[in-house]
């Protein structure tokens, strides 16, 4: 029953796709053009997100750590 | 937000509901309420547009290069050098998007538009270009989209057989204009009643309510006249306005600010370059906008008319029985007096179930009307049987014939539409317009649920009429429901159950306001705002 249920939800969430982006009204092979290239464009921004947004994670919080890291060590010096 | 200043009362609302209460030219609550578009379904809205246009740029380009078959009109190869004829937005429109989704409009009835009627199944194989009937007629469709206010579009009853005996004694064709052989004695009584209905001194009827406003308005006004005309009016005030050959100001819809600084401007710099006086300035106004629901402010309108000293030229086509106690229109409506407005034009085609359009006023311009209005003296005169279904239906609701039917009819259609306005509102629809009235816009927005609320209507026995570009702004498409007298309570409860539903299916409760559902409690005068955030 569950799996059902669940079957229905997703093909309503596909039947409000549809409708949101028109291609409720497009004739097939139209609807299959588009979904080609939605879906092209939506691989490239998960491929590219995947490969550069840990490095530049990693690159920001270098140079926030320095930045506020190289603070401290200044300011023991001074105190000390 | 949006801001509504009344001239009556100092209050600035800033809702975009407006309630009006005053003592002094509002009689009774005016409440009005024009919901903004959600910024989401706006951005959405345009996506689905984009994405529509670039298919449209896609398949003019495959027809364009024959790699498929054009099935719309073209010009011929010789007209290939000449000026494009179907080249502009309209048509591009018209071909990319319209086609698809055709199947929801010029459906074939089969019966009486009465509060039920039966539909003609048809089928398209390739996606609506042509259609195929299957032979199978759909029963007992739910009518809530025939302008049957009253509920006297049927063929059973006292008006048909009053018609049916006129056609036996008359025949049907005229044959004539009015102002040769086609002057019947009935067109003469037809006359009488509407002016004793209407409350003016005489009136004039005509063979159609289009042309009633196409051919009077250029008698009226000429060269040298200004006409102030709502921004939403109707195409047959637009056309007539046109024709006369008059300055045409527009003001905004339902705007008194607007309206008194065209008219200020009006009387302080005259004409354009000569800066005479002008001839004479007419105000064109509806009763009810049939695309907004919204009802004119005619109180203002009237008080404004009388300072500046302008003519007023109401088109009742779709208040005329459906408003005020008696059903007499928008000026019984807000219980004002008849002769305030100098021309009173209104149609039988919607609550009397005929067709046919009348010009109603003083003696002396209906006399005029008569030799110098082009529908008079060109157009054929209005058909018998037709002219009966009116004087009936005209003396029903007067209780002429001895009957409250009439009466009954009139308070029927007041309850239908509170309470079919109350529980769309309710269940979280975006509904536009005046509470009173019966002509009820549900927003849809997004060009693919227009076909697609048509289409599931259907499925579920309920006929509506859905409306897009370019009759309404290109993102504010709608569903126009028309509230019926004949609709019974329980038929109302089955169209709302499935508007329900099927709003549910498509997700088109868009407002951001809730309703309190009403409890037994009196409407006191304190409560301003009935809606909850």
């Amino acid at each position: 029953m569950d799996v059902k249920r669940f079957k229905e939800y997703i093909s309503w969430l596909y039947y409000q796709y549809l409708l949101v982006t028109c291609s409720y009204v497009l004739e097939p092979w139209e609807q299959s053009i588009f979904n080609t290239v939605l879906l092209t464009v939506v691989a490239m921004v998960v491929y590219t997100a995947y490969v550069f947004i840990p490095i530049h994670i990693r690159l920001a919080l270098e140079f926030f750590s320095s930045l506020c890291g190289g603070q401290h060590e200044s300011t023991v010096a001074i105190m000390s | 937000y949006h801001q509504k200043i009344c001239l009556h009362c100092d209050k600035v609302n800033r809702k975009s509901s407006h309630i009006c209460h005053n003592g002094g030219i509002y009689k009774r609550p005016f409440k009005e309420s024009f919901e903004e578009t959600p910024m989401l379904v706006a951005v959405l809205t345009y996506m689905g547009y984009g994405i529509l246009t670039l298919f449209g740029y896609l398949r003019d380009f495959l027809r364009e290069w024959k790699i498929e078959k054009c099935h719309n009109a073209t010009e011929r190869e010789e007209q290939k050098d000449f000026v494009p004829l179907y080249q502009d937005f309209e048509n591009f429109y018209t071909r990319n998007l319209y086609m698809r989704i055709r199947d929801s409009w010029n459906r074939p009835i089969c019966s009486v538009p009465g509060a039920k009627f039966d539909i003609l199944e048809r089928v398209s194989y390739d996606y609506n270009w042509t259609f195929k009937y299957t032979g199978r007629i759909v029963n007992d469709v739910i009518n809530m989209g025939s302008y049957n206010y009253l509920g006297f579009a049927e063929n059973s009853g006292v008006c048909a057989d009053a018609a049916a005996e006129m056609t036996l004694k008359y025949g049907v064709g005229v044959c004539s204009t009015r102002r040769e052989i086609g002057n019947l004695d009935k067109h003469e009584e037809l006359e009488k009643l509407v002016a004793k209905f209407l409350g003016v001194e005489a009136s004039m009827a005509f063979g159609m309510g289009f042309a009633t406003n196409s051919m009077n308005i250029p008698a009226l006004v000429g060269k040298g006249c200004l006409i102030l005309s709502d921004e939403l009016n109707h195409a047959s005030l637009v056309l007539g306005a046109r024709l006369s050959g008059a300055t045409i100001r527009v003001f905004k819809h339902n705007n008194m600010q607007s309206l008194e600084k065209l008219l200020k401007d009006a009387i302080v710099h005259g004409q354009p370059r000569t800066h005479r006086p002008w001839k004479k300035i007419l105000i064109l106004v509806e009763g009810i906008y049939s695309m907004e629901g919204s009802i004119v402010h005619l109180p203002d309108i009237i008080a404004l008319k009388k300072k500046y000293k302008a003519y007023l030229y109401l088109d009742e086509a779709h208040s005329i029985g459906a408003l005020g106690p008696t059903g007499r229109g928008v000026v019984e409506y807000f219980g004002l007096d008849p002769r305030d407005v100098d021309i009173m034009m209104g149609t039988f085609t919607k609550s009397f179930g005929a067709a046919g359009g009348y010009i109603g006023g003083t003696k002396e311009l209906v006399d005029y009307l008569r030799t110098h209005s082009h529908s008079a003296v060109y157009a054929t005169s209005m058909s018998p049987p037709v002219v009966e279904q009116i004087i009936t239906s005209m003396k029903c609701i007067m209780g002429e014939d001895g009957t409250t039917l009439g009466q009954e009819r009139v308070q029927q259609l007041a309850e239908n539409t509170r309470y079919f306005r109350r529980k769309l509102q309710e269940m979280g629809f975006i509904i536009y317009g005046n509470d009173d009235s019966p002509v009820v816009p549900m927003m849809l927005y997004m060009p693919a649920k227009i076909g697609a609320f048509g289409r599931e209507m259907l499925k579920r026995n309920i006929g509506v009429v859905v409306v897009g570009f370019p009759a309404t702004p290109i993102i504010e498409s709608r569903a126009r429901f028309c509230v019926s007298a004949a609709h019974t309570k329980e038929m109302l409860d089955t169209a709302l159950n499935v508007i329900n539903e099927v709003g549910d299916l498509l997700q088109l409760k868009y407002s951001r306001h809730r309703l309190v559902p009403l409890l037994d409690r009196p409407f006191d005068e304190t409560t301003y705002e009935e809606n909850e955030d």
